[in-house]
């Protein structure tokens, strides 16, 4: 139901961005999906990876601040109005959405999804028998 | 008054404090008595070398009233400022203490040509604060028609200034800038104004500043200094030739002393400037270390007046900064985020100038437990740690949340300020 997403502090400088994917790629890390959530000062970096231990571990040594957290994912049929459908469930259910993104991998569509209730979240997923992403099924 | 008159008054009053502290001031007492000074070892105002200084933290230790050198009733104000650890400094005055800080603060106005057919709008903070009370009480004395508005608020200091024909502002040097800055896009001009003088104080400012003053308001631009431990505003001023702010000297006793040495320096050299309370009542202090930078000129000025003159204060020699008047020790910013716990305590403070008015911006490591993967929780921080400065310090200070390691580590004393502010 959860897999694990690297977050990573970005400071608002030029190729500050590219210096951690650099290391990413020194390691052979294969990044799955990548968001960054910006303010004028500095953003954070959301990722999914191949090898979030090692990511972690990598990182850390190169001093970045990293830290990896359980998020929700979420397989999403390949048709018009599925992730509207999945959205009504959590706003029925009163679950407010902190921040969404979404992508392909292979054949499959997979939504990320970080809410304000996690149990509630859960609840709503197998009470609606949404097909969750594990992260083998990423490899 | 001439030299050999002013010294017999001196020492009088200095025979007459000394008494006073030792035994009214546990406190001093016990620093003579280290020393093996006797209250009779002091005859002249020459004998005041053998008298102990006494410094900002040993207001901060005898808080809040431990220095006071009367009982309680007969205090009839108290002032503070803000201290280094939360606690801020605080001073009584007496009665007596109040009539001649009226005084004083009159003789300074008196000096830059304000009499009682001025309107005086008075723009220093009301309050604990000493500047807006103490400028007041000396304005009513000479006789102008006060307005106590306070600090703040710039667009409604701009229309009373011109309904009310405001003929002298006082306030501080950098928010008088601001205000000049502020008339056009507030719709007004110089012409609306009828402003003639400025009394500008409770913060450092160069003599290009004070020029720049004159320029933009039409005004003659004065100098008064002051500060909370002594009296308030009103300790020195300078007359319409600007050659150095003359002392109240039968009040403040000035002495230069070296920074390191504590040797006091002759005339013309720079060093720390100290004063030496001679008729204060509430609380007395002898040889108090302002850790500004000054020097003294005994001779006659242009203008007549004998009393010694001290140079515009050039810096200090703490890391104290004054920030809209408010005095702020980097040290607090440390206290605050340690108390907190929820940062490094590696922080970098850029104090700038932005429209005349300034600014605080602190750059502080993120600590990695709080970084999680929404932006919302490093924004609630940030406003944590503004909130939590705001409420020690009196200042808006902007938050920066920065990496952790990448503020520079120094091997001796750390460096914990970049001051852009013009020089």
């Amino acid at each position: 139901m959860t897999i694990r997403q690297l977050s990573v502090f970005l400071e608002n400088k030029t190729g500050y961005l590219n210096e951690v994917l650099a290391v990413l790629a020194r390691y052979n890390i294969n990044i799955i999906a990548l968001t960054v959530a910006d303010t004028s000062d500095y953003g954070i970096l959301r990722a999914i990876v191949s090898d979030p231990e090692k990511a972690l571990e990598v990182l850390r040594a190169e001093h970045f601040s990293v830290r990896i957290h359980d998020i929700l994912s979420l397989e999403m049929a390949p048709e018009p109005g599925t992730m509207s459908h999945i959205l009504d469930l959590f706003t029925a259910a009163d679950i407010c959405i902190e921040y969404v993104y979404a992508f392909s991998f292979g054949s499959k569509s997979i939504l990320i999804l970080r809410t304000d209730n996690l149990t509630k979240s859960i609840e709503v997923i197998k009470a609606n028998h949404l097909k969750s992403i594990h992260e083998a099924e990423l490899k | 008054m001439s030299r050999a008159e002013m010294r017999a008054l001196q020492s009088e009053r200095l025979k007459k404090l000394v008494d006073h502290v030792y035994v009214n001031v546990k406190f001093y007492r016990k620093r003579m008595d280290d020393m093996g000074v006797k209250p009779s070892d002091i005859q002249s105002i020459d004998d005041i070398v053998k008298l102990p200084f006494t410094y900002k933290t040993d207001l901060r230790d005898n808080y809040p009233f431990d220095l006071f050198a009367v009982p309680m009733k007969n205090i009839v104000r108290v002032h503070a400022s803000s201290g280094t650890t939360g606690k801020p400094t605080t001073v009584g005055y007496t009665k007596n203490d109040i009539e001649n800080w009226r005084e004083v603060v009159a003789r300074c106005l008196t000096m830059a040509g304000i009499s009682q057919s001025d309107i005086m709008q008075i723009s220093y903070g009301y309050g604990l604060f000493t500047g807006g009370l103490g400028v007041h009480y000396g304005a009513e004395t000479v006789g102008c028609s006060v307005i106590p508005i306070s600090g703040g608020n710039t667009r409604r200091q701009l229309q009373l200034m011109s309904d009310f024909g405001s003929t002298v502002l006082a306030c501080t040097p950098s928010y008088a800038l601001h205000l000049a800055d502020a008339l056009n896009e507030n719709g007004y001009s110089l012409a609306d104004m009828k402003l003639k003088v400025g009394v500008f104080g409770a913060e450092p400012w160069t003599e290009n500043m004070r020029l720049e003053l004159e320029k933009k308001w039409g005004i003659h631009a004065h100098d008064i200094y002051g500060l909370s431990e002594i009296m308030g505003p009103g300790v020195a001023n300078d007359c319409v030739h600007h050659t150095g702010l003359h002392v109240h000297e039968d009040h403040f006793f000035p002495e230069i002393v070296h920074p390191d040495t504590k040797e006091p320096l002759a005339d013309g050299n720079e060093g720390e400037l100290v004063f030496t309370t001679l008729t204060k009542e509430g609380i007395p202090l002898l040889r108090y270390n302002t850790r500004d930078l000054s020097t003294l000129n005994h001779e006659t000025c242009a203008c007549g007046r004998t009393s010694v003159r001290m140079k515009k204060i050039t810096g200090r020699s703490d890391d104290m900064l004054i920030i809209r008047g408010v005095n702020l020790f980097p040290s607090q910013i440390e206290h605050v985020l340690l108390e907190l716990g929820e940062t490094s305590a590696h922080y970098m403070l850029y104090v700038d100038r932005d429209n005349n008015l300034d600014t605080l911006e602190l750059k502080v490591e993120l600590d990695e437990t709080q970084l999680t993967d929404t932006i919302r929780d490093l924004q609630n921080l940030s406003r944590k740690i503004s909130h939590a400065l705001n409420s020690a310090i009196g200042l808006s200070v902007k938050v920066t949340l920065v990496e952790p390691k990448t503020i520079a580590r120094s091997e001796g004393k750390a460096v914990r300020v970049v001051d852009n502010r013009k020089k």
